[in-house]
């Protein structure tokens, strides 16, 4: 414990960063720049995510993990690790429980309550960045609200497969000004970015920007007006809990083309299945 | 409709030394409406570069020309663009056209530039093309492979298609046969009926004694000659 | 009609000592097509990019429909450009984005101002490709995937589809064979026409300017020469730069 400074980082660094927190707080869905710093680990496993968490962390803060969902894939165990040595908080694996809850791809399916921080961790924060690489020319047409690339990039969708295809990194719109990248979350998990009680965070460690959307923001997922924005999920049931608006992950459960559908929110499915919700399997996996 | 004062013209070669040569000096005439006048003298004398002039395609040194009021001599080009558009219809001798683009087109254009529909616009030019014998097979091809004589036509038409107020004519009945010569004079007569002023150069002196009312001798208006 | 489109006056863009383009001065009249000609060098691409904004130039006034081009915020600026302004680039890619379809690169300046029905754009998208030419059946395709004369006109039809009133060309058919350029001249020359486009159309093909243009500016070291009517310049010129490029026209 000793050896590391509270949550890793320097003071000066926590400090930095969370300047440029509250300016991307201050104008929800700009990106920031930020002097991301090396972690001890490699960039795509969230070390935007991992400084952003190590800036907000108080002793008192209770902490959660999770990567697609789920607090016990390795990324999720390895982050939480890590910070339960170099800043010695509680963790937690309880939505509800936790205070600040570092994500990879999904938002948690129990409401986010006031006085929560969920953090995200992007890999290309830049919504632009397909259609136009040049990054002198997105921060121009993000200044001049340019913004008619992203639905050539949702009518190549439509052109080629009859809808908008997209189905994860579905860009949004802030407050009716910036054009976001919401990290690569299903869009079925769009929805609950808009009008959250809790603090928004994104940080990008690679790319070294980091933006947020402050509680209560209005985020609008972007489409056209005969192709809508749907929020779509497998069409079925938890296998495991029966939840039957839940995001689900699909598992391969043997080589004769059995399949099984579950919670991809491993904290979700498990409070449902100790309140005694049943699904489809549930006898078998319990 | 047509009035010339005291023109002027020289060419200055300034690839070959700064060669100055004056080829025209005090050129005056006047066409009026209903009016049919030739232009006469030598090869060489100046009649061609007189036309030019009058048409705009050729700068004036000095002097004036007034199309229907308009002062040419100086005028800014998008006068002499918008008079060549309503005012001052052109016959050439050359054919100067779009690979491409289909004869009754090419015809239509004047028409179109002024805003006829495209339909109006084409019924006007085939009916032209008829009367000017061009076998209606060819109406939808381009004019660059025609012969001589049916491109010639095919530059009558676009001439005739608008009634001008002002006409200018460049040998317009040149490599034409009989049947189509009469058509040629025919035009002209019903332009001059319908009171427009026509200016011409005419080889062929049967042409330009059926419609020519004066003659103007060019050669009065060469320097060195006239001297 | 009553007043220029486009008014340019005492224009002056500077590379360090050397000039780009100085002291040019023209109005543009709604409806009219402007040829600017000269050699490689002669500063007719530097005016065409200060005219269109992409250079600022360093002395002199741009006025477009009344409006200070030069003082405008770049903000406005941009949206003239994607809504009454047009922009044919030499070569297509440059003007064309390759990695969508076709109909996506038409359907662009359409979304970029606000559009937001899939269907009446690509309907739109249709109709462009009809009118330049381009069968329906491409629309799905990569401009990447057409020739070089579709690609021209692909990015003719991704320009005008917003009914732009001024349009900057910068030799719209060079690298193009004699056939594809005469069909694109054709094409430009109604579509000038029907949408009474204005038109600042920079080349060094006289060929083009005398069948597309109605005046002429004949540029030499930065300076315009000599400006006038199209066929009065070419078959009258004044200057003896002019004479020279005329007379060194070969002919067929």
């Amino acid at each position: 414990m000793s050896e590391y400074n509270f949550a890793y980082l320097d003071e000066q660094t926590k400090r930095m960063i969370r300047r440029a927190i509250l300016k991307a707080l201050a104008i929800p869905g700009y990106q920031v720049p930020f002097a991301s710093r090396e972690m001890p680990m490699p960039y795509g496993w969230g070390t935007g995510g991992v400084q952003l968490t190590a800036a907000c962390l108080t002793p008192d803060d209770r902490l959660k993990v999770i990567d697609q969902g789920a607090d016990d894939t390795t990324n999720a165990v390895s982050i939480r690790k890590f910070f339960q040595r170099t800043a010695g908080v509680t963790v937690t694996t309880a939505t509800t429980d936790a205070t600040l809850i570092q994500t990879r791809h999904r938002i948690p399916e129990t409401p986010l309550t006031q006085g929560q921080i969920l953090v995200y961790q992007v890999p290309i924060p830049e919504p632009l960045r397909f259609l136009e690489p040049r990054e002198t020319e997105t921060r121009k047409m993000h200044e001049l609200e340019e913004y008619g690339l992203m639905h050539v990039k949702l009518y190549e969708d439509i052109a080629r497969h009859g809808q908008i295809a997209t189905s994860y990194a579905y860009p949004v719109k802030v407050e009716g000004r910036y054009v976001m990248d919401p990290s690569p979350i299903p869009k079925f998990d769009n929805p609950k970015l808009s009008d959250s009680p809790a603090i928004q965070l994104f940080g990008a460690g690679r790319e070294q920007r980091i933006y947020a959307l402050p509680p209560h923001t209005h985020v609008v997922s972007l489409d056209f007006d005969d192709h809508p924005f749907r929020a779509t999920k497998a069409d079925h049931a938890c296998d495991l809990c029966g939840a039957d608006a839940s995001y689900l992950d699909e598992v391969v459960t043997d080589d004769a083309g059995g399949r099984m559908f579950v919670c991809s929110d491993t904290d979700f499915c498990t409070a449902r299945v100790a309140a005694g919700h049943k699904g489809r399997l549930a006898a078998e996996a319990a | 409709m047509i009035q010339v004062d005291n023109l002027s013209k020289s060419f200055t070669l300034h690839n070959q030394g700064g060669t100055v040569i004056p080829v025209m000096a005090g050129a005056a005439l006047h066409v009026d409406p209903g009016e049919c006048v030739g232009l006469v003298g030598q090869s060489g004398a100046g009649k061609s570069t007189l036309m030019r002039m009058i048409q705009g395609n050729y700068l004036a040194g000095g002097g004036s020309i007034r199309i229907a009021g308009t002062e040419l001599v100086g005028a800014a080009p998008r006068t002499v663009t918008a008079l060549r558009r309503g005012t001052l219809g052109h016959v050439s001798q050359f054919l100067r056209v779009l690979p491409r683009v289909p004869a009754v087109d090419v015809v239509a254009e004047p028409l179109r530039a002024l805003g006829v529909a495209q339909a109006l616009a084409r019924e006007r030019a085939e009916c032209l093309l008829w009367r000017l014998n061009i076998p209606r097979r060819l109406w939808g091809l381009s004019p660059t492979t025609f012969s001589g004589g049916e491109q010639q036509r095919i530059n009558i038409a676009r001439g005739f298609v608008h009634p001008y107020p002002v006409l200018l004519l460049d040998e317009p009945t040149a490599s034409l046969d009989a049947a189509n010569r009469q058509v040629v004079l025919s035009l002209i007569a019903e332009a001059k009926a319908r009171g427009a002023a026509i200016l011409g150069i005419f080889h062929d002196a049967e042409a330009r004694d059926a419609v020519c009312d004066r003659l103007v001798d060019v050669t009065g208006f060469t320097p060195g000659r006239a001297a | 009609m009553t007043a220029p489109i486009l008014s340019v006056q005492h224009l002056e863009r500077r590379y360090g000592a050397r000039i780009g383009c100085t002291d040019v001065s023209f109005d543009l009249w709604p409806g009219e097509v402007l040829g600017i000609v000269g050699e490689s060098g002669s500063g007719k691409s530097t005016l065409l990019s200060c005219l269109a904004g992409h250079q600022r130039p360093d002395a002199g006034t741009v006025t477009y429909d009344g409006r200070d081009v030069l003082a405008m915020a770049e903000t406005e600026r941009r949206r003239l450009a994607r809504t009454e302004w047009a922009y044919v680039h030499q070569h297509a890619r440059d003007g064309l984005r390759m990695g969508v379809s076709a109909g996506a690169n038409v359907g662009e300046r359409l979304m970029a101002v606000g559009q937001r029905h899939y269907g009446d754009i690509r309907a739109a998208a249709v109709d462009w490709l009809d009118r330049v030419e381009i069968a329906e059946d491409r629309v799905d395709d990569r401009p990447s995937a057409f020739s070089g004369g579709m690609q021209q006109r692909l990015q003719i039809a991704r320009n005008l589809v917003t009914g732009p009133r001024l349009v900057f060309m910068d030799e719209p058919t060079g690298g193009l064979d004699v056939s594809v350029q005469a069909r694109l001249l054709d094409l430009l020359r109604g579509l000038v026409r029907d949408m009474g486009l204005s038109v600042v159309i920079v080349t060094h093909d006289l060929a083009v300017v005398r069948l597309l243009a109605d005046r002429l500016m004949v540029m030499k070291s930065g300076r315009v020469v000599e400006q006038g009517l199209t066929d009065q310049v070419l078959d009258d010129p004044q200057h003896a730069y002019t004479q020279l490029l005329v007379s060194s026209v070969l002919q067929v």
